[in-house]
């Protein structure tokens, strides 16, 4: 059920546990508040006496002056300061997902933050690097859609001193064709808004599964490593790679690799190596999944 | 008119024990002031000589910071080697200043300090062959100049425009003086040139030099956003340096020789009244004598007590964004005699109304 909006917005702000972190989002705008307590619905919102720390204040407004009547636009703000140009007012609740993306590939550095999709079964995790496009979105929601416990769709976020991966659940982020694949391919996903002409095309996200939000803090070892590629009409192929390939390939992918420097690279090698890596290329998704299901077995 | 209890920041940058005795929501509260005053790393070092524990949530946001810091530090000796590298061909040995030089002599300031760019001060005399041998090393102009900037730059400035690296992205500032040449109170080059020290091989103003540099750079400054960084700045500068013998004496009397006595009455002052910064009485009097007058110290108190603090809401009062605009103001006025501010900002102005300019 979707959480209402009037109960844990308290003068526009809500303060809301997507673990390991707690964010505190102020927010007028209808759009954002109904997006998040339709997506975040199975989340813990937290009352004031709970919260007294946020890892993240952030607020999304709308741009005043002439601009509220011509083209509106929002502005996403992390503690008051403007980290990006304002966007056009329908994309208030992307906005909060991308700056949130932001706010932490910037500011965390007690972990190695990986470009990555990240599933779970009986223990084993697959991650899933790729750049936009690469359909590691598109894998990881359909993948959530049977049975894999999702940890993220867009940052695998590896602890220094275990290796392991710790789940920081959130909505999927799909993008234009992908969107209507998924609502065929997971017929009970709850899907949000679809916002269009972003700088993404047309996105929608799929409200990750109450099985997965509930085990947030249940952290896992890293098991395979598979670089996806989306090629229309391709049949399906996998290639193993090397660990050495591999921890190059995932150098590429890293928002602070640079900034972990030795420890960094010693963590990835570590990482890489108690894993198996392949580069997978599909077009169908039912094939792509029974490739994940043979893995898993 | 001023708040009556200090930012939270500003308690705890003077007397870290403090830390014992917050509550969460006082730890949420400092973790924002820090950041945005580029302390978060600085106040997380203090933090940790002080042998204080800090709550789990508020920790992982100091340790965050401190590894960025360390990893800096890592990559800006490296940057430091290649830039002698590319000097050492034309036979130039630079003087590092600022941070870079902070980092070279391992002061306490060293602690903490993420900076934009390395800045470096050669003989006026040297400035184009270091530009040429800068170039060849990849070091490029970062903006694109039109010919009044230029001129701008070469006839008025203390440093060139600013170079960067085209494969790194790293930034170098070079400096022929620590103020523009059009400022009132330009000090001679040579003075600091013949003053500077070696440290392990490089060339550093004098300790008291560079407490002066600081001070100079702050008080002309016209954005304040890492103002309360650069005056933890000094105060760790002179608390690290007053230990020398006649350090006090030393440093009036060579801000005297540079003609810098009212950046540094103003360092004195602030550091002593913001951090605590234990300036003995005397010295503070000694200085205040080169002050300028009393009505205008109480106009700068009334300035510079709002615009030393974070830029934070939490630290803001209504008059703090006058307060910021009338600072930036008289930053061009110091820099700058009015026959050249004036036509200089009606032809900035015009430019950007015309479109042509964008900062």
């Amino acid at each position: 059920m979707p959480v209402n909006p009037e109960t844990v917005f308290v003068g526009n702000q809500t303060t809301i546990a997507i673990e390991p972190f707690v964010v505190r989002l102020k927010s007028a705008i209808p759009a954002v508040q109904s997006s998040l307590c339709h997506l975040y619905q199975c989340h813990v919102f937290l009352s004031e006496d709970m919260s007294s720390f946020a890892d993240f204040h952030i607020s999304i407004d709308q741009v005043g002056g002439a601009r509220r009547f011509f083209r509106p636009q929002v502005q996403f703000k992390f503690d008051g300061k403007m980290p990006f140009k304002p966007l056009p007012y329908s994309q208030a609740f992307p906005f909060f997902e991308w700056g949130l993306n932001w706010c932490i590939a910037n500011h965390n550095f007690r972990h190695l933050l990986l470009h990555a999709a990240v599933v779970e079964k009986d223990g084993q995790a697959v991650i899933l690097p790729g750049q936009p496009g690469a359909g590691k979105s598109t894998l990881c929601a359909a993948l959530a859609g049977r049975g894999w416990r999702l940890l993220s769709d867009e940052m695998a976020m590896i602890d220094l001193t275990s290796t392991e991966l710790i789940p920081i659940v959130r909505p999927v982020s799909l993008k234009n064709e992908s969107i209507s694949i998924i609502k065929a391919f997971v017929p009970d996903a709850v899907m949000g808004e679809s916002f269009h002409d972003t700088s993404k095309g047309t996105v929608a996200h799929m409200k990750p599964p109450v099985e997965s939000v509930r085990n947030a803090k249940l952290q896992t070892k890293g098991h395979w490593v598979v670089f996806p590629q989306f090629r229309l009409d391709s049949s399906i192929s996998v290639e193993t790679i090397s660990s050495a390939e591999a921890v190059l390939d995932l150098a590429k992918n890293s928002f602070n690799y640079n900034v972990l420097g030795a420890l960094g690279f010693e963590k990835l090698c570590d990482l890489v190596e108690a894993c198996d890596c392949f580069r997978l290329e599909y077009s169908h998704l039912d094939e792509a999944i029974d490739f994940f299901a043979s893995l898993a077995k | 008119m001023m708040r009556h209890s200090p930012p939270l920041i500003i308690s705890l940058l003077s007397n870290p024990a403090m830390a014992e005795t917050l509550s969460l929501s006082q730890w949420d509260l400092l973790v924002r002031q820090a950041r945005r005053a580029g302390l978060l790393a600085r106040l997380g070092f203090l933090l940790e000589k002080q042998g204080i524990e800090i709550p789990a949530q508020p920790a992982n946001h100091f340790v965050s910071a401190q590894f960025y810091a360390v990893q800096f530090s890592v990559s800006l000796q490296w940057e430091i080697r290649l830039i002698k590298k590319a000097l050492t061909k034309v036979d130039i040995k630079p003087v590092f200043l600022k941070g870079s030089s902070y980092v070279i002599a391992d002061n306490q300031v060293a602690l903490g300090r993420v900076f934009s760019d390395v800045d470096i001060l050669v003989d006026r005399s040297e400035l184009a062959l270091a530009e040429q041998a800068l170039s060849a090393a990849g070091w490029m102009p970062s903006i694109i100049l039109n010919a009044y900037d230029k001129k701008y730059y070469r006839e008025w400035m203390h440093e060139i425009p600013p170079l960067q690296n085209y494969q790194r992205g790293t930034a170098i500032d070079v400096h022929h003086n620590i103020l523009p040449l059009t400022c009132r109170h330009c000090p001679d080059s040579k003075k600091l040139l013949e003053n500077k020290v070696d440290c392990h091989g490089d060339w550093l103003l004098s300790d008291i030099d560079r407490v002066i540099h600081s001070a100079v750079h702050l008080f002309h400054e016209g954005e304040f956003t890492l103002g309360l960084r650069d005056l933890s700045d000094l105060d760790l500068l002179l608390k690290e340096f007053s230990a020398q013998e006649n350090f006090w004496k030393k440093l009036l009397q060579r801000s005297e020789e540079l003609k810098q006595q009212i950046p540094l009455f103003y360092a004195l002052r602030y550091t002593h009244q913001i951090l605590h910064t234990p300036v003995p009485e005397k010295v503070l009097k000694a200085s205040k004598q080169q002050s300028p007058n009393r009505i205008n110290t109480k106009l700068m108190d009334a300035l510079f007590l709002r615009a030393l603090m974070p830029d934070h809401e939490s630290c803001n009062d209504r008059w703090t964004g006058l307060a910021r605009w009338l600072l930036f103001v008289r930053s061009h006025w110091l820099k700058m005699p009015v026959y050249l501010m004036v036509p200089h900002l009606l032809r900035k102005a015009f430019r950007r109304v015309m479109g042509k300019e964008r900062h």
